[in-house]
């Protein structure tokens, strides 16, 4: 089991047949993900890597069957995009892209809530349920079949995190990096969710970082719902007030969403809480009794 | 990207949006002449900065002679002005804004944000204006009244009625704040704002509503699609280094320590500072080389650290991904040659091609620590830079 994403889940790649798009299809292809096809309007019936291109989403559903998509259009033409994939019965879009603009987000999230609709992103790794399906960026050697959920707003740290736990063998059951922006697709309580309710997530780590009030909404959620361990690191501890830290939404405004409030608010809601990144795996160890 | 005080106000002027008439200028002599042409027999002087806080600090005077407008302009042209804003050096005043005065009765709060909880841009209104609004929101919080626009319809005028009339605005008056508010949401969604604030906002003594300052901050993100307002920026308001970083795609925040950061990732650039500190040192800076890091922006990177005078020995930390640690390996030989690096260097490389990397590294013959492990790269940097701080 897993959350998100299977051996059986069905994809196609949105910005198919541009650099970045051509690149993580081939990893993808060679990581075992049924990918389907993609899609770049105006090369409709053409192949690439072997499969098929579309000139439309809508086609691509059609033809293929696919329930999930990966976005690697530039930033300029994402919300067309995760608008497009939504609109054709996509249930799974995830959405690489950095730098989309924060309006368009408002926009594609008020289309997107109160739909079934799953957004993961933009400004993200991806997720992965390794050694069966990987829709993204991330490298898919350093992960191993298991037992973690790990999420995160940064790319690099859930690698960290994810090369500790396989480093001990207890491996991840799906990664998922919700990404760096200030409006995500998808919030922290969203994934801590499927994973409370996922059979193969023993534990849960959580990588959040400074900005925003995400972490203390998930320190709420945990306390109330989360009967999983779960083991957290924030990044940014040290981060001057006011100062954008690469993420867009990683910014200190305000006096508000630092590190030691974050910190605060878990261990209050019974989280373990590392102030090492590299103290993860130990920590995990310790709540769950795993050698 | 923040604009300037007229900057913001040539954009309310294009909203129809009530300000005073005012000038730009570069000089002393610019300044009295604005004064002369605009008209009038008293005018304020306003010193450009991306701050708030100028009149605590003396940026801002209510001047009714040339002499005044000389000596105002004089004192601040070419000096960095600090508020309670900026950091202890301030920030650099090349322009004074001349306007004419005007008479207040009152004075009110007016902003909008993108408010990252309710996925909404919020309007926030106050009839405490005038004062720092962190305060007012801290410790009288339901002195702020709030307007959430739906993105699907935009702003709508009952909203501003409400908030007019919860300000208690006469009929005139709440007339010309909905208009205002109108105005101002069709402004910060047409040019991609991240922030917005008039405060004050004045009542004159005619019992009009005036936007006596504004202040804009744009979306970064959306400048490609904003080519009048990208031209606008003013670098000299950025800290050098990292408006130079940023022409290479690098991440760079200038902090006070002793240890150079060079990391992928604007995580684990920020987890990589965090552990510089847990083990007793310092972080001279944040820098995300990003994902797609290049030998050239590897290059340009440390020559950024470097110019840092205080840096006493650079971290780099690689977790390669999308980027492969051996294609880092030869950014740092290159530049480590180029540069001529008289600082210890220590590397850690995990992940794409990090053995590699590692090898290339020790080949290179060149004076670099190889680190085993995130901590390890941390307590090695931290002896570098000459132990605990």
């Amino acid at each position: 089991m897993s959350v998100l994403i299977d051996k059986n889940t069905k994809v196609i790649c949105q910005g198919f047949t541009g650099s970045q798009g051509t690149l993580h299809s081939e990893q993808a292809i060679a990581y075992g993900t049924k990918l389907m096809g993609g899609v770049t309007p105006g090369k409709g019936g053409g192949t690439h890597l072997d499969l098929p291109i579309f000139d439309t989403v809508e086609q691509a559903v059609k033809e293929t069957g696919a329930t999930a998509s990966v976005i690697y259009v530039p930033a300029a033409f994402c919300k067309d995009s995760i608008l497009e994939a939504a609109d054709n019965g996509i249930e799974l879009i995830v959405c690489i892209t950095e730098g989309i603009p924060t309006l368009d987000m408002l926009d594609v999230k008020a289309i997107l809530d109160g739909t079934d609709i799953r957004l993961i992103g933009p400004n993200c790794p991806g997720v992965i349920t390794p050694g069966e399906c990987k829709i993204g960026i991330m490298p898919g050697e350093i992960h191993l079949p298991g037992k973690v959920g790990v999420v995160s707003r940064s790319g690099t740290l859930t690698y960290e995190a994810v090369k500790q736990t396989t480093d001990r063998g207890y491996g991840q059951s799906t990664c998922v990096g919700i990404g760096g922006d200030p409006i995500p697709g998808s919030h922290f309580i969203d994934i801590l969710s499927l994973f409370q309710d996922d059979p193969a997530t023993e534990a849960i780590v959580m990588v959040g970082e400074i900005g925003g009030t995400a972490e203390e909404e998930a320190a709420d959620f945990i306390k109330a719902n989360v009967t999983k361990p779960v083991v957290s690191y924030i990044a940014g501890v040290t981060a001057p007030a006011g100062k954008r830290m690469g993420h867009a939404g990683a910014i200190i405004a305000g006096g508000k969403g630092t590190a030691k409030e974050k910190f605060a608010a878990l261990e209050a809601a019974g989280v373990r809480t590392v102030n090492s990144l590299a103290d993860i795996g130990d920590a995990l160890s310790e709540v769950t009794g795993w050698a | 990207m923040n604009l300037h005080e007229y900057q913001s106000k040539q954009l309310f002027k294009q909203y129809g949006l009530p300000v005073s008439d005012g000038i730009a200028c570069d000089t002393a002599d610019e300044a009295v002449a604005a004064a002369e042409k605009i008209g009038g027999d008293r005018w304020v002087v306003k010193a450009q900065v991306h701050a708030g806080g100028r009149g605590k600090a003396g940026g801002v005077k209510l001047v009714d002679n040339a002499d005044e407008i000389r000596a105002f302009s004089e004192q601040w042209i070419g000096k960095n002005m600090v508020t309670y804003q900026t950091d202890e050096n301030g920030q650099p005043v090349s322009k004074i804004y001349v306007e004419t005065c005007t008479d207040i009765e009152n004075e009110l709060y007016l902003g909008a944000v993108i408010d990252r909880a309710s996925r909404r841009v919020v309007f926030m209104a106050s009839t405490e204006g005038g004062v720092e609004i962190e305060k007012v929101a801290e410790e009288t919080p339901e002195k702020i009244l709030r307007a959430v626009i739906n993105p699907a319809v935009g702003a709508q005028p009952f909203q501003g009625r409400e908030l007019a009339y919860a300000l208690g605005l006469n009929k005139t008056q709440v007339k010309q704040f909905t208009a205002i508010f109108m105005n101002l949401s069709k402004l910060f969604h047409e040019q991609d704002c991240a922030l917005m604030e008039i405060n004050p906002l004045v009542i004159t003594t005619d019992g009009d509503i005036h936007c006596l300052d504004a202040k804009i901050g744009i979306d970064g993100n959306a400048l490609y699609r904003q080519p009048k307002l990208a031209a606008m920026n003013d670098p000299s308001q950025e800290d050098e280094r990292e408006a130079q970083a940023a022409k290479f795609n690098l991440n760079y925040v200038a902090l006070d320590g002793n240890i150079g950061c060079m990391v992928n990732g604007a995580g684990l650039a920020m987890g990589t500072m965090d552990l510089v500190k847990t083990h007793g040192g310092n972080p001279a800076n944040f820098l995300d080389v990003g994902g797609g890091a290049t030998k050239e922006a590897v290059t340009e990177a440390f020559k950024i650290i470097l110019s840092d005078d205080a840096v006493q020995a650079v971290l780099i930390n690689i977790f390669g991904g999308i980027v492969s640690c051996a294609i880092i390996a030869e950014g740092i030989i290159a530049a480590v040659r180029d540069v001529g690096v008289e600082v210890p260097v220590v590397v850690r490389f995990e992940g794409n091609n990090s053995k590699a990397g590692a090898e290339m590294l020790t080949e290179s013959g060149l004076n670099l620590i190889a680190a085993t492990s995130l901590t390890d790269a941390a307590q090695q940097a931290v002896k570098a830079a000459g132990g605990n701080s």
